[in-house]
C-alpha cells in the first residue's frame, strides 16, 4: 500500500491514468495548471499523448478526436476555459463521444479571481452548452476521492458515451493531504462498448443495441460520420422531426433511466439529525466540522453530501426533507443550487442557504451563524 | 498529541514558504505516520504579494483544511505578521523575523523575534535558504514533528546538490530554536 501527500490536482493525474486515460490535450490556467504538469510527465512514460493547445476551444476539440480513435481523453480547466469549452461539451453530447472535463473552480465571472476558490460553475456544468441535453458533474471533497472520484467519471464516460464534468474546486485543488493508492483488485476499470459488426454493417447510432450504440474507433478500418447537427443512426444530418425526437428523448433517457445508478450521495450524522446541510466539494468539509460543533453543543444537525452535482439528487433529498425541520444549503456561491433544492423539497420543510463568493471557503463558523442568525438554533 | 496543531507560514511570493509547508506536511505523514493537511493562499505574482502557507498536524482525521485557531504564526514580512496576529491562539507563539518585522503587535501569545534571513545567509552563503531555517525552528519551537522526520522530508525535496546546504540551514533554526527555549526557562 502506497501513501503519498500530493494535492488535489496531482491527485487527478495520477488518478486519471490509471483509470486507462492515454490521451490529454490542455491549455494552463491557474488553479488547474497542476494536473497539466503532472500528466504531461506521466503520460509519456506509458506511450502516451500530452497537447498543449492554443486554447481551451482547440483543447476540448483535441480530446473529442482523440476519444473517437478509442483512447480515454481528458482535458482539465478553470472558469474561464471552461466557459470557452461549453460549445464542444455540446459537440461531445450529440456526437456521444465519452470524454472528461476537469473543472477546478475559481472566483468569476469572468477572469475573477485566478487564484481563489469558488463553486460558481455548478449551473454552468448544468445548463453552460445550449440545447437540450443531460449532465454528468462529479464533486471530490478529499484528495483520496480526487483518485478514485476521476476513475468513475471515466467509467461513467465510457458507459454512457458522454461528456463527464469534474466539477472539483480551488481548495481540494491544492490541498496537500494523503491518498493512499487503492489496490488494483479495489478499482473497477469499464472500457466503452466496441463494435462486433463489420466496418461496411457499422452504425454509429445503431440503437438496436440499446440506448447507448456501440463506438468503433477512428483509424480502424471503420469510417463513419460524427456531426453536430441531428442526425440518425448512420451518424448523417436529418431534420426529420420523427428522427429529431427519436435522438433527443434518447440522449435524455439514456442518462435519466439509470439516474440511480449515477447519482451518489453521502451522509454525516443524518440519521438522527432535525437540520440537515446540503454540501459538496470542500465546503462539505466545513460542514461536518460545524455539525462536530453542533453535536458537543446537543444540536442534531447532519449532513447530506452531494457528490454528483448532476443529476441532481431530487429523491434523496425528498426523503431526507421528510424528516427534518430546516435544510441548509452551504456553498462557495451566492446560492446556485437553491432553486434546485426547493423544487426536490417541495415545500416540506424550510430552505435556507449560507453562501460566498469572496474568494474564501465557506467555513464552519460561517455555517453555525447562519443557524442562529435564521432563528432555528438560538 | 490528541489535539490539532495549526501552523501558518507568511509572508510574501518567492520567500519558499509554500514549499516549507509541503516539506512540514510531508514529514508528520510520511516519516512521523500521523495526519496533516497543508494549503496555501496567494496572489497571482509569481514574486511579491502575500503568501500564506497552511499546516494542520493531527493524530486524528483533519476535517476542516483551514486553520482557524492558530498555535504558531511564522511571518517573514510585516504586512503577514499585521494581517494575521488575530488568528493566533492566546497561548500561541508569534516567530518573526527580527529584522523585516519591527511593528510587533500586542496580545497573550509569546513572540521570538529571530534574524531568520540574516542567519540563512550567515550558515549558507544563501538568503534563499530563510525558509529551511523557519523550518528548524518550527520543527523545534512546536515539537510536534520530529527532528528525523523533518530533515527527512528536506532532503527528499530540495534539488539535488543542495542537501549539504539545506541540512546547514535546518540545523541552524534548530539550534537558535533550542537557545530560545533555553533563555525562556530561566
Amino acid at each position: 500500500m502506497k501513501e503519498l501527500v500530493i494535492s488535489g490536482n496531482e491527485a487527478i493525474a495520477y488518478g486519471a491514468i490509471r483509470a486507462g486515460c492515454c490521451f490529454f490535450a490542455g491549455y494552463p490556467i491557474t488553479p488547474s495548471s497542476e494536473v497539466a504538469e503532472v500528466i504531461s510527465l506521466e503520460l509519456p512514460k506509458i506511450g502516451g499523448r500530452f497537447i498543449q493547445m492554443e486554447d481551451e476551444i482547440a483543447s476540448l476539440a483535441a480530446v473529442i478526436g482523440a476519444s473517437l480513435t478509442g483512447e480515454k481523453s481528458m482535458t482539465a480547466t478553470s472558469g474561464p476555459g471552461f466557459s470557452l469549452m461549453q460549445e464542444h461539451i455540446g459537440f461531445a453530447i450529440m456526437g456521444e463521444v465519452p470524454c472528461v472535463i476537469v473543472n477546478v473552480q475559481r472566483g468569476g465571472p469572468s477572469t475573477g479571481l485566478p487564484t481563489h476558490a469558488s463553486q460558481g460553475d455548478v449551473m454552468q456544468a448544468r445548463w453552460g452548452t445550449h440545447g437540450d441535453h443531460e449532465i454528468i458533474a462529479i464533486s471530490p471533497s478529499s484528495v483520496q476521492e480526487c483518485y478514485t472520484f476521476i476513475i468513475d467519471a471515466f467509467n461513467l464516460s465510457e458507459e454512457f458515451r458522454t461528456p463527464v464534468i469534474f466539477l472539483t474546486d480551488e481548495v481540494i485543488a491544492h490541498l496537500r493531504e494523503k491518498l493512499v493508492i487503492p489496490e488494483d483488485n479495489s478499482i473497477n476499470v469499464i472500457n466503452r462498448l466496441k463494435s462486433n459488426v463489420p466496418p461496411e454493417e457499422y452504425k454509429p447510432f445503431d440503437t438496436s443495441y440499446g440506448k447507448i450504440p456501440p463506438l468503433a474507433d477512428f483509424g480502424s478500418g471503420y469510417r463513419f460520420h460524427i456531426t453536430g447537427l441531428t442526425h440518425d443512426e448512420t451518424g448523417f444530418p436529418t431534420d426529420d422531426s420523427k428522427k429529431t425526437e427519436l435522438l433527443l428523448n434518447r440522449l435524455r433517457d439514456k442518462i435519466i433511466d439509470n439516474r440511480d445508478r449515477i447519482v451518489k450521495t453521502d451522509s454525516f450524522m443524518l440519521e438522527d439529525a432535525e437540520i440537515a446541510i446540503i454540501a459538496y466539494g470542500s465546503v462539505a468539509r466545513s460542514a461536518k466540522e460545524a455539525i462536530l460543533i453542533a453535536r458537543d453543543k446537543g444540536i442534531k444537525l447532519g449532513l447530506l453530501r452531494l457528490i454528483t452535482i448532476w443529476p441532481f439528487a431530487d429523491k434523496e433529498i425528498a426523503d431526507m426533507a421528510k424528516n427534518v425541520k430546516a435544510i441548509v444549503l452551504a456553498e462557495m456561491n451566492l446560492g446556485q443550487l437553491k432553486s434546485t433544492v426547493e423544487a426536490a423539497v417541495k415545500g416540506t420543510c424550510d430552505v435556507f442557504t449560507v453562501g460566498r463568493a469572496d474568494g474564501e471557503i465557506v467555513t464552519p463558523s460561517n455555517i453555525l451563524n447562519k443557524l442562529k442568525e435564521v432563528g432555528i438554533v438560538h | 498529541m490528541s489535539k490539532k496543531y495549526e501552523i501558518r507560514l507568511s509572508g510574501s511570493g518567492g520567500q519558499g514558504l509554500i514549499l516549507a509547508g509541503k516539506v512540514l506536511a510531508e514529514a508528520a505523514v510520511i516519516y512521523d505516520g500521523k495526519n496533516a493537511t497543508q494549503s496555501q493562499s496567494y496572489g497571482p505574482e509569481a514574486r511579491g504579494g502575500a503568501s500564506r502557507s497552511e499546516v494542520i498536524i493531527s493524530d486524528e482525521e483533519i476535517i476542516f483544511p483551514k486553520a482557524q485557531n492558530i498555535d504558531l504564526l511564522v511571518a517573514l514580512t510585516q504586512e503577514a505578521c499585521s494581517s494575521y496576529y488575530k488568528d493566533l491562539k492566546e497561548d500561541g507563539i508569534l516567530l518573526v523575523d527580527s529584522k523585516l518585522v519591527t511593528d510587533i503587535p500586542e496580545g497573550k501569545f509569546k513572540v521570538y523575534k529571530v534574524p531568520i534571513i540574516d542567519i540563512a545567509l550567515k550558515e549558507t552563503g544563501k538568503t534563499l535558504t530563510a525558509n529551511i531555517v523557519a523550518l528548524g525552528l518550527v520543527t523545534e519551537l512546536s515539537s510536534v514533528v520530529s527532528r528525523k522526520a523533518v530533515e527527512s522530508a528536506i532532503l527528499s525535496r530540495v534539488p539535488k546538490g543542495t542537501e549539504e546546504i539545506n541540512k546547514k540551514a535546518f540545523l541552524a533554526g534548530i539550534k537558535k530554536a533550542e537557545e530560545i527555549k533555553k533563555k525562556s526557562n530561566h
